[in-house]
């Protein structure tokens, strides 16, 4: 229904990194196909003429890098595609196999009538000798009739080698078909499409487990602020369905349960896409229909994917704060390393617990017992009352959590630092002073003053149980990775991250 | 009542053995399964303050201090604050060493006390990037060929590998490990080991009292 709605949303050039952290740069972009990484590069290609593309070095920092058809012979999809759909370009995908990229995306002229092309290249680097787009016609199409709009193409390469492909929107069903993974072009021409989906588009697959899942975006697009897009899935043992959703409802029947809906400063999140990193490390790409710190444009985003009794769960970028960095291996939390005092002020081991009313020792008074009382609040330690003998630079450690001032870490986003997918470069720092987690030459840790030098730049990933890895951005002496590991019980040093470990795993809350 | 039950206490702990130590057997002896060091020369307990912050951890340092050039073995004799102690060569049976067991069966005080440590540690070679990884109730300071490498304080149970030291070099043969532990009271032990840069054991240790 709101398929017809769509349009080319103005491209607005941003020149400031975003308060809100979602991504850094020229992020405009709508229907943004799952961002994939190619020697080091990160792209993306979203809905407009040509098919604008996007990329970044970092994941972090993004930049419009022109159109994709222009790198196809003519400069737009061939007769077959325009002569099955239209001349519009729209929400493309993108999938490496081999030494192939396969680039399905849409060609809708008036909808239901709507083909799927298919882009065949070596590169996506636009500097390149070897970049070029091949035309390979259209895979599937809608004839403007049928139950279906072959838009918002989806690829998966499963777990057994075999490429699907899903696709369609809100003129009847989400449709699946398979892929022939040498060539990108449908393998059972002869065979209908399988019905896996309704109301909805923007499908895709992921597999994890044993369990196929299928995202979708529900709701609708386009309207700023005014969409009501919002991600949601169902899962199946079987490629070809039925995919359920958390109450067992059938995505065919407009089940689904909820992946991620408009929240904080983002509406309309929609066109899920899964972004793994290796070790543990998932992240999603998607766009929000409007980012009300960018005036209410759709924006890419890439943010944490997590995993939670069986079903994916969209984690969130980390923002701004003063945190504890918990141990997920000893519970035990980070510290710089000096003589904690006690909130409130040191109290004798005497009698009974505080507002209990019992002092000394010795046999109970005569009379009525006590009446139990509260005191007044007793304030956060602030740091001015217990800094003034730390040293200026000093060794970190790992100690009980005890709320004290030695305790609390603001991790704060690095203005022009970079970062990389989803996330800025954070500067991790004693609250109330300037002593900054570093990582040293002998691979372990101190903290000094913040200079902004690499070693005090820390990337801050969630893992897919929600905890935490933080690694410096480099350590002087080594090209290794290396991430902040507990090792013992009171002790913080850099290791090689290892994801089966809860060693490089940390909890980050509340001091 | 209650005084009758404080003297039969008091009889049961003098005449309580430490079970879980004996006298050293042999010239040397591997560390264990785990990696785990089980022989140690220990000195009698020093009487200090018993409290744990960084500062009185301090404090009982300079009053327990050891005589300059004091040479431990089993059976020397030397004055520490104006008490002569003695050290005793001691094999554990458990992971840990049970300082309450040992000061006990010497109706030595367990409380408010500063117990100094020390074994020899035999390489087969040169082993950088390792770590010494000790557990000790109550607070503690580590000293690894001369070198302070590991200091924990406050009230604490021994959890094994509770305290690690930054990496270090074993050297090839002779290595001495010195430990200070300071107990409050009740209960007070330590274990210590060395971890590898995968804080897998190393096995190939050999401790002798020399």
């Amino acid at each position: 229904m709101t398929g017809m709605l769509r349009r080319i949303l103005p491209c607005v050039a941003l020149a400031s990194a975003s308060a809100a952290l979602a991504l850094d740069g020229e992020v405009v972009v709508h229907d943004p196909s799952t961002v994939i990484v190619h020697e080091g590069r990160y792209y993306t290609y979203g809905t407009g003429n040509g098919l604008p593309v996007l990329a970044s070095d970092d994941g972090w920092t993004w930049r419009r890098a022109g159109s994709l058809m222009s790198a196809v012979p003519g400069g737009k999809p061939g007769a077959e595609v325009l002569a099955r759909g239209g001349n519009n370009t729209w929400a493309p995908d993108i999938i490496h196999i081999g030494d192939k990229f396969f680039l399905y995306y849409a060609a809708p002229g008036t909808q239901p009538k709507a083909a799927i092309g298919l882009l065949v290249g070596s590169t996506l680097d636009p500097k390149s000798a070897d970049y070029k787009w091949q035309d390979a016609g259209p895979v599937v199409w809608s004839d403007g009739v049928e139950d279906s709009n072959a838009i918002d193409p989806g690829v998966l390469l499963g777990p057994d080698g075999k490429l699907w492909l899903t696709y369609g929107s809100y003129f009847g069903y989400i449709r699946m078909v398979e892929l022939d993974p040498k060539t990108g072009q449908r393998r059972y021409p002869e065979r209908a499409p399988v019905n896996i989906a309704i109301n909805s588009e923007a499908s895709i697959l992921i597999y994890r487990d044993g369990w196929y899942y299928l995202l979708v975006t529900h709701g609708s697009c386009c309207q700023g602020a005014n969409s009501t897009y919002n991600i949601r899935m169902g899962r199946s043992r079987k490629v070809t369905g039925p995919y359920l959703d958390n109450m067992g409802i059938d995505m065919l029947e407009g089940g689904g349960k909820l992946f991620a809906a408009s929240r904080a400063r983002h509406v309309g999140p929609g066109h899920f896409g899964l972004l793994d990193l290796g070790q543990g490390v998932q992240k999603f790409s998607l766009h929000y229909e409007a980012d009300l710190d960018r005036g209410g444009v759709s924006v890419l985003d890439i943010r944490p994917l997590l995993w939670r009794d069986g079903w994916p769960l969209a984690g969130d970028n980390l923002t701004s704060g003063v945190y504890g960095i918990e141990s997920a291996r000893t519970g035990t939390v980070l510290e710089l390393a000096v003589q904690g005092f006690p909130v409130g002020g040191f109290r004798q081991r005497r009698g009974g617990p505080p507002g209990s009313g019992i002092v000394g020792s010795g046999p109970p008074p005569n009379g009525p017992p006590p009446e139990p009382q509260v005191g007044p609040a007793i304030a956060d330690q602030d740091p001015a009352q217990v800094a003034a003998t730390w040293p200026a630079a000093g060794s970190v450690r790992l100690a009980p959590a005890m709320l004290q001032a030695q305790q609390k870490w603001v991790i704060a986003p690095v203005a022009g630092a970079g970062g990389y997918p989803g996330a800025p470069f954070f500067r991790i720092t004693i609250a109330g002073t300037e002593r900054s987690l570093t990582a040293t030459a002998d691979r372990e840790l101190t903290a000094t003053a913040f200079t902004g030098a690499q070693e005090q730049l820390w990337r801050i990933d969630q893992l897919i149980d929600g905890s935490y890895r933080l690694s410096p951005k480099a350590v002087p002496g080594t090209s290794e990775a290396l991430a902040l590991s507990a090792v013992g019980s009171s002790f913080a040093t850099l290791a090689k991250f290892d994801p089966a470990s809860d060693r490089q795993r940390w909890i980050l809350g509340a001091p | 009542m209650r005084t009758a039950i404080a003297i039969l206490s008091m009889a049961l702990s003098m005449s309580l053995a430490a079970a879980t130590l004996t006298t050293p057997k042999g010239a040397s002896l591997p560390v264990d399964a785990r990696g785990f060091i089980h022989r140690w020369l220990v000195l009698e307990p020093v009487p200090v303050q018993g409290r744990l912050t960084e500062p009185a951890v301090q404090e009982a340092l300079k009053v327990a201090a050891l005589p300059e050039g004091a040479r431990p073995a089993d059976g020397a004799k030397l004055t520490v604050n104006g008490v002569e102690l003695s050290w005793h060569a001691l094999d554990t049976l458990n992971y840990n060493l049970n300082l309450y067991h040992f000061a006990r069966s010497l109706s030595k005080p367990t409380s408010n006390v500063l117990f100094w440590v020390e074994t020899t540690v035999d390489s087969p070679r040169e082993i950088p990037g390792v770590r010494l990884a000790i557990g000790s109730n109550a607070a503690s300071r580590w000293w690894l060929n001369g070198e302070p490498v590991i200091a924990l304080n406050d009230d604490r149970q021994s959890v094994i590998d509770d305290g690690v030291s930054k990496r270090v070099t074993l050297h090839q043969g002779r290595n001495v490990i010195r430990a200070a532990v300071i107990n409050g009271g009740g209960a007070t032990d330590f274990c210590a080991r060395f971890l590898d840069e995968n804080g897998e054991p190393i096995m190939d240790l050999v401790v002798k009292l020399q």
